[in-house]
């Protein structure tokens, strides 16, 4: 059972209808994502990988295949609250302190108040965040917000962690930093995290598995199985293995593009 | 100095130019009848003695605004000063009596407004089919349509404040289901995916996420409720026969031509309305400096 993928998708296809005909936003896509992985999508806009993501989040609905989450339906993983949901904006909500943001899952959710104050003490340890509890989101740049963010969705200790394009409105050094304490949270958590991003360094940085995707029809084009250690230094990034991970994938996204 | 003025400047110079029309006003309408006093009694005026004739007259077209001062101070601190605030001579006691018809209509068509809003964002069949019921019921002259609601209200026993209020809750919802709708609609997609991510039902979806994004809309609407249900107690108090309230002075004053009793009524009404805006714009300021979203 331990073996078994945290996410499965088997000949998962979704077909949105517009008024200029069916989109094929997912085709034919297989995949599965083991414990502990952290796996980056990659590709152009329209690509599915937002909508992939949204699949496993049970936000979308895929018109034909099989996607399994924990074992079970996604929306039966969504009820079980199997996984935290990072959006590409905060979303924090303005009348709300950093840790009454924290706490909103937990209240949705029964949790009672001592073990929301310890949820949100170690959560905003995790994200570097200490201190900030009494803050107001306004008081706090983007890139603490989006910190902010990732302990919410961290606070109910799901296993899973899906975040979609989580720092694709910050600026290149404050993502680098952010790059950096997300591996080292992942380390700490071991969470099994999907990231969807548009950035071949950042995927290649922070990923065991790279999925590269792309349009017409949304689907899988290459995945990509990380020889890089887990231990990660930002100067990785100047090494051969890095390189040619980051070519690799460079050359599957321009092959999804031959057809155009 | 500078600075104040800044502040200040623009209002003072529009209320000195109202103040020079209305004199302006004064004196151009009501020359007619001292021209035509003076012919009788067979004299001549001069310039001046037109000019004090047309701002001292007892029932004078348009009354100047030391007259209607006058008449106010008299009616309210004058009042006051010889112990009879709450005589029926009293504009005290006349604005209480619309200002509480006007407070309870204003609190039953917020209820009222804020429940169909609720109705229309979570119901299907009442999204489909309840804002042109409401916006037809506010294309009825009020005028029209507040005798018989006195008339029908009374005939099953109710009298009083209720049928008043009433009528101010029939103008005073509006403002608050359309205000209410767009706020209770207006977290993004992005907001109510994050809520389902979490499972979250839709209890807690309302007071947790669309309740409080709502707030700058209610404010707003409520503010125009507010007018509207004093707008409401006044017309309500018109087909009551003139009883009390500030819709009794005002009905009252044209049966007798007192006009200057007509316009300190008017005057008294619009300093109430300002006032409780005044009071909601007060609540409003403070309420979403304190939800972070002013």
């Amino acid at each position: 059972m331990s073996d078994a993928p945290v996410i499965e998708a088997k000949n998962l296809s979704l077909t949105f209808q517009t008024n200029d005909g069916p989109v094929h936003a997912l085709k034919d896509v297989n995949l599965e994502i083991n414990k502990g992985d952290f796996v980056s999508f990659i590709g152009p806009s329209g690509c599915g990988k937002t909508t992939f993501l949204r699949v496993i989040a049970d936000l979308e609905h895929p018109t034909a295949g099989e996607i399994t989450v924990n074992g079970m339906s996604a929306q039966e993983a969504r009820r079980a609250r199997a996984y935290g949901y990072v959006f590409q904006h905060a979303g924090l909500y303005p009348w709300r302190t950093i840790g009454g943001n924290i706490r909103l899952p937990l209240e949705i959710m029964g949790v009672n108040k001592a073990e929301q104050d310890e949820a949100v003490r170690e959560v905003l340890d995790l994200v570097h965040l200490d201190g900030f509890e009494k803050k107001y989101p306004w008081q706090l740049s983007g890139g603490m917000q989006q910190r902010a963010s990732i302990a919410r969705a961290l606070a109910f200790h799901a296993d899973i962690l899906l975040m979609d394009e989580p720092f694709g409105a910050l600026d290149e050094i404050v993502r680098d930093h952010l790059n950096e304490q997300l591996l080292d949270l992942w380390a700490r958590t071991n969470k099994t995290i999907g990231f969807v991003t548009h950035s071949i360094p950042e995927a290649v940085y922070l990923s065991t598995k790279i999925v590269v995707m792309s349009p017409r029809p949304g689907r899988i084009t290459d995945v990509i199985d990380s020889p890089l250690p887990k231990e990660r230094p930002l100067d990785i990034r100047d090494s051969k293995e890095f390189i040619e991970i980051a070519h690799r994938v460079r050359d599957g996204l321009r092959a999804g593009h031959e057809d155009d | 100095m500078s600075a104040l003025w800044y502040r200040v400047g623009p209002v003072i110079t529009v209320v000195i130019a109202i103040f020079v029309l209305w004199y302006a006003g004064a004196v151009a309408l009501n020359s007619a009848w001292a021209y035509d006093k003076a012919k009788r009694a067979g004299v001549e005026l001069s310039t001046s003695e037109l000019i004090a004739d047309t701002l001292s007259q007892d029932k004078p077209k348009l009354p100047a605004p030391h007259q209607v001062g006058r008449e106010i101070w008299k009616t309210t601190g004058g009042m006051v000063a010889s112990g009879r605030a709450f005589s029926k001579r009293s504009l005290i006691y006349h604005s209480w009596i619309t200002l509480s018809s006007t407070l309870l209509g204003f609190v039953m068509g917020t209820a009222l407004g804020i429940g169909l809003a609720v109705g229309i964002v979570y119901n299907r069949t009442m999204d489909m089919s309840v804002m042109p019921w409401v916006i037809a019921s506010q294309t009825i002259p009020i005028l029209a349509i507040a005798p018989m609601i006195i008339v029908v209200l009374n005939a099953i026993g109710i009298s009083g404040l209720l049928p008043k209020a009433v009528i101010s809750m029939y103008l005073s919802f509006f403002p608050v289901v359309v205000g209410m709708v767009k706020g209770l609609r207006s977290p993004g997609r992005m907001q109510l995916d994050q809520m389902k991510t979490w499972n979250a039902s839709g209890g807690q979806e309302f007071r947790k996420l669309r309740l409080p994004s709502s707030m700058p809309y209610l404010f707003t609407s409520l503010k125009v409720a507010m007018a509207a249900s004093l707008v409401g107690a006044i017309v309500g108090e018109l087909p009551t026969g003139a009883v009390a309230g500030l819709g009794a002075r005002l009905l009252a004053g044209s049966y007798y031509g007192q006009t200057i009793q007509i316009w300190s009524a008017l005057i008294t009404a619009a300093a109430l309305a300002a006032s409780l805006v005044g009071l909601i714009g007060f609540v409003q300021k403070a309420v979403l400096k304190r939800m972070g979203m002013a």
